[in-house]
């Protein structure tokens, strides 16, 4: 990363009269009266002219500010940061594919609708459930939805029930969606080995909760191992077992959500299958659900019939649309690209070893950094900042000189039963190599908060820009760019 | 490393998960493919796409628009695609300071104070909309334009279902705009917001000034939906119309079709709304040495902190897709935009007088267009559209499904990318169609 050049915004460098494109002519007759009866603006106050030698500069620069997995490891934890494979980008490029208009008549899209179709085939046949929605486009997305075909089922058996269960430890996108879908939160709070309760489950489970939210593994990477009682549980009162699928990554090709009584599942294509995070989307969080909900999908469904497919909009119980035209068509040609690459011999090895590289770190650590649980773990292990916090030191500090390490810090902001978190997943794709410098400069740190803490508590030192002020930035938005 | 760990084998690993839900096999899945199997796979499904042998006028939400070379170019950079959501600004200035512009951008498009990072797309971008006044204004019921897009009122629909919310939508006039007589015996006192579109899903441009102002006197706020951005290279910001709420689809702005996704949902409102805002927002701030630097901000508006208090679920965005907007606002710059705007406006016209000079065809509604209008047939759109499928034109969208009485109609999208020739094709094979 080159931390030399400022790079201003394309604002401050704009000077009147270029362009980055050279547009065509216009080739009809203009004609001034259609302009009668509009509103008519008379500039693009403030708006950007610059060349494409300048715009080129502006963006390359800009890109090299950024951390990034081609660059290095990611451990964000519950983010499965693996690395993206090309071939991947070059098929969801083809525009044979990519250039189709999604109100294009059925028959003219035919190649299209089969690609999604096998999509949906195949995670079934990994979540071990019977009906996928690729509709939803994100994993917040998936979860809402999923939250909406219990609350569909509920409804049509003549009440939607009041309140659903969440782990303490959960994402905290899984109790704003419930609430978004109409539904009072109640928390389960986590036992001694860091999951759910179930004499807590068992009191908390009546008539009028609709479903349970679970994560599994859940976000201490733990596996809940009762999680067929879990759900026994849950079933008995009516209730549904919902799954949040974001730690998928733990468990493909080794089991299946169907097998543990899980009822509804998101999947998040942009981890688990490998699909590229691009600095925040965009996703796909394709639900997954067992027969009994799969009337209440959203429309419309694709169906295959003579080896012909179709768009099925006719679906009286469906709980209708949650995003326009068919989901992130191209992220899903991604995440198929990937499936087919990998096999089923592959896929579980991806578990395998993403499951191994994050227990070497584990126990590579497990004697410099605090564990608060000691259960066994799976792809992910969270430690915290326990010991260090002795010498002043919180994990934000411990994240913030990894940066000087020129490495990804590990996710902090959850689970919210560890304080100090640092959630780490190395995924699969991270060679021994990867973890051992990783492993060494998180020991170089821990030795640094002993000798000197002053030098983490002001970190990073060697990056683009030094700690930010995020209080300033709240306290005084500035949120746009204005002219002086 | 299994010795460091202390384990036997990769199996032991697994001991948490009773045995009695493990996999005894593997699945039942295709492949190992190779990469040039991958490749070909993939070639043979787009050939099975036939939509390219067609001249095309759709539209209706998603506009096939020429991008420059330098938005896939740029955009394809690893840092760009390959990083998470900026957490650590630091490590992540490149996408924050790219956030912060497309913000801006957004905002001089639409003449408001603030916007967001981006949403899903345009309709999730209208839910977001509708909600947030609701918060706003406290009040539960909300006034939807029959017009605004069919696909957005229902997951407007969806959305509002289980949250107690009375959704009224409201008629249009012979116009092509929103009824105002309609719209005035709607409102009452517990109305937050009224949304409607602009360009409207007929192609037809609101008066938003008339609206804005009908809208405020019954203390409810003005939601946009754009799901046409170009056309505000043009026209004057709905911000400065009197709306109070902009949201809509980008997809123009340098995204492929792509068979409907991903695309890009973006929202603008004024600044006193700023805390019901739903989504991520980049803010400026300095670092330890009082450089300029850019985070993440107002985060307590945002489920990871607020949990099920959050103004919306919302986590992963379309971040990448706003980057592409980005890239391509910037390139065309103001003179572009402007330049394209006009050259989208004036092919429309053109195409809307060619056809409407063949007899039987007539414009449907009065009110001004932008680069889509409603044409009228002498007889069911449906055995029209198959006849100029037989002739490989894709003539526009049918319109008889979402609105009774619109079955002789189809909307009819021109842009830069229909040459003078491409659109007199059109207007021969129709003429020759209805004969």
């Amino acid at each position: 990363m080159i931390n030399v050049i400022r790079e201003p915004l394309i604002f401050e460098i704009s000077s009147p009269g270029k362009s980055g494109v050279r547009l065509p002519a216009l080739d009809v007759p203009e004609k001034l009266d259609v302009l009668d009866g509009l509103a008519i603006r008379s500039d693009l106050e403030g708006f950007p002219e610059v060349s494409e030698t300048e715009i080129t500069r502006h963006f390359t620069r800009l890109s090299q500010m950024n951390y990034c997995v081609d660059f290095g490891f990611y451990p964000l934890g519950s983010c499965t940061m693996k690395y993206n494979p090309k071939v991947n980008e070059k098929v969801a490029a083809l525009p044979g594919l990519s250039g189709v208009h999604p109100l294009a008549p059925e028959k003219l899209a035919q190649g299209n609708l089969e690609l999604m179709k096998t999509l949906e085939k195949l995670l079934c046949e990994i979540t071990g459930l019977d009906a996928v929605s690729l509709q939803p486009a994100a994993g917040a997305h998936g979860e809402l939805t999923g939250m909406m075909l219990i609350r569909a089922y509920h409804q049509a058996h003549g009440n939607p029930r009041k309140y659903v269960l969440i782990p303490d430890s959960a994402h905290g996108t899984n109790p704003s969606s419930a609430h978004i879908c109409g539904y009072v939160v109640k928390e389960i709070k986590s036992n001694e080995k860091g999951t759910i309760s179930l004499e807590d489950l068992a009191r908390e489970m009546t008539e009028e909760v609709a479903a349970l939210m679970v994560t599994n593994p859940n976000t201490l990477g733990v596996f809940e191992s009762d999680i067929c009682q879990i759900a026994e549980i849950v079933h008995a009162r009516g209730g549904f077992v919902y799954m949040d699928g974001a730690n998928l990554n733990a468990l493909a090709g080794v089991t299946r959500p169907g097998d543990m009584k899980v009822d509804v599942l998101h999947l998040n294509l942009h981890k688990t299958f490998s699909t590229p995070h691009g600095g925040g989307g965009p996703g796909s969080g394709p639900v997954a659900v067992r027969k009994v909900l799969e009337p209440y999908l959203p429309v419309p469904v694709i169906e295959e019939k003579d080896g012909q497919y179709h768009l099925n909009y006719n679906r009286p119980q469906s709980i209708g649309r949650v995003k326009s035209f068919y989901g992130q068509f191209l992220v899903m040609l991604k995440a198929l690209a990937y499936l087919l690459a990998l096999g089923p011999a592959g896929l579980r090895e991806m578990t395998e070893i993403a499951v191994l590289n994050s227990n070497y770190i584990r126990h590579s650590l497990k004697d410099v950094y605090h564990l608060k649980y000691d259960s066994p773990t799976l792809h992910e292990c969270v430690f915290s900042d326990k010991f260090q916090k002795d010498f002043g030191v919180s994990n934000l500090d411990i994240s913030k000189r990894l940066l000087d390490y020129g490495l990804h810090p590990p996710t902090m902001s959850f689970p919210l039963i560890v304080h100090g978190a640092l959630m780490i997943e190395p995924t699969e794709t991270e060679s021994r190599r990867d973890l051992d410098l990783f492993i060494e400069a998180m020991k170089a740190i821990d030795r640094e908060a002993r000798e000197n803490p002053e030098l983490l508590r002001t970190a990073p030192h060697i990056t683009y820009v030094r700690r930010l002020d995020e209080v300033q930035a709240a306290r005084n938005p500035v949120l746009r760019w204005e002219k002086k | 490393m299994l010795a460091r760990i202390g384990v036997d084998s990769v199996e032991d690993l697994f001991c948490c998960i009773p045995e009695t839900i493990r996999l005894q096999n593997l699945l039942n899945l295709p492949g190992p493919l190779s990469e040039p199997e991958i490749v070909e796979y993939f070639e043979d499904r787009g050939k099975k796409n036939l939509y390219h042998r067609y001249l095309s006028f759709l539209g209706g939400g998603a506009y096939d628009h020429f991008i420059p070379a330098v938005v896939d170019y740029l955009s394809s950079r690893g840092e760009f695609v390959s990083p998470y959501t900026p957490y650590q600004p630091e490590v992540s200035q490149g996408t924050l300071q790219v956030i912060f512009e497309f913000q801006t951008l957004i905002c001089q498009l639409t003449g408001l104070d603030i916007a967001n990072a981006s949403l899903y797309d345009g309709a999730t971008g209208a839910a977001e909309a509708v909600l947030m006044a609701n918060r706003v204004k406290n009040k539960k019921r909300l006034l939807v334009a029959s017009n605004v897009h069919p696909e957005y009122r229902q997951v407007i629909y969806t959305y509002t279902r289980n949250l107690g919310l009375e959704v009224v939508e409201i008629p249009y006039d012979r116009q092509g705009r929103v009824d105002q007589k309609g719209l005035e015996s709607a409102f009452n006192s517990h109305t937050s917001v009224l949304l409607c579109q602009s360009p409207n899903y007929f192609g037809v441009v609101e008066d938003l000034e008339t609206l804005g102002r009908l809208a405020h006197s019954h203390d409810a706020l003005l939601a946009v939906a754009v799901s046409e951005p170009l056309s505000l290279g043009l026209l004057e910001a709905p911000g400065k119309l009197g709306a109070d709420i902009v949201t809509g689809e980008a997809q123009s702005f340098g995204l492929p079709l792509s068979y409907g996704g991903p695309y890009l949902g973006f929202m603008a409102c004024k600044k006193e709304f700023v805390r019901q805002l739903p989504g991520r927002i980049a803010g400026q701030t300095v670092d330890a040495e009082g450089r300029r630097g850019f985070v993440l901000t107002l985060s307590t508006r945002e489920q990871h902190i607020r949990r099920e208090k959050a103004t919306s679920n919302i986590c992963t965005n379309q971040a990448h897709c706003a980057l592409r907007a980005t890239i391509y606002l910037e390139t065309l710059g103001r003179q572009g935009l402007k330049k394209l705007a006009w050259v989208n406006l004036q092919k429309a016209a053109y195409a809307l007088e060619k056809l409407t000079a063949i007899p039987g065809v007539r414009r449907k509604f009065g009110g001004p267009v932008f680069n889509e209008f409603v044409l009228e047939f002498p007889s069911d759109w449906s055995r029209i559209k198959q006849k100029l499928e037989e002739r490989e034109i894709l003539g526009g969208l049918a319109l008889g499904q979402d609105y009774q009485g619109l079955e002789k109609c189809a909307l009819v999208t021109v842009t830069e990318k229909h040459s003078r020739e491409k659109i007199d094709r059109y207007a021969e094979v129709l003429k020759e169609v209805l004969k």
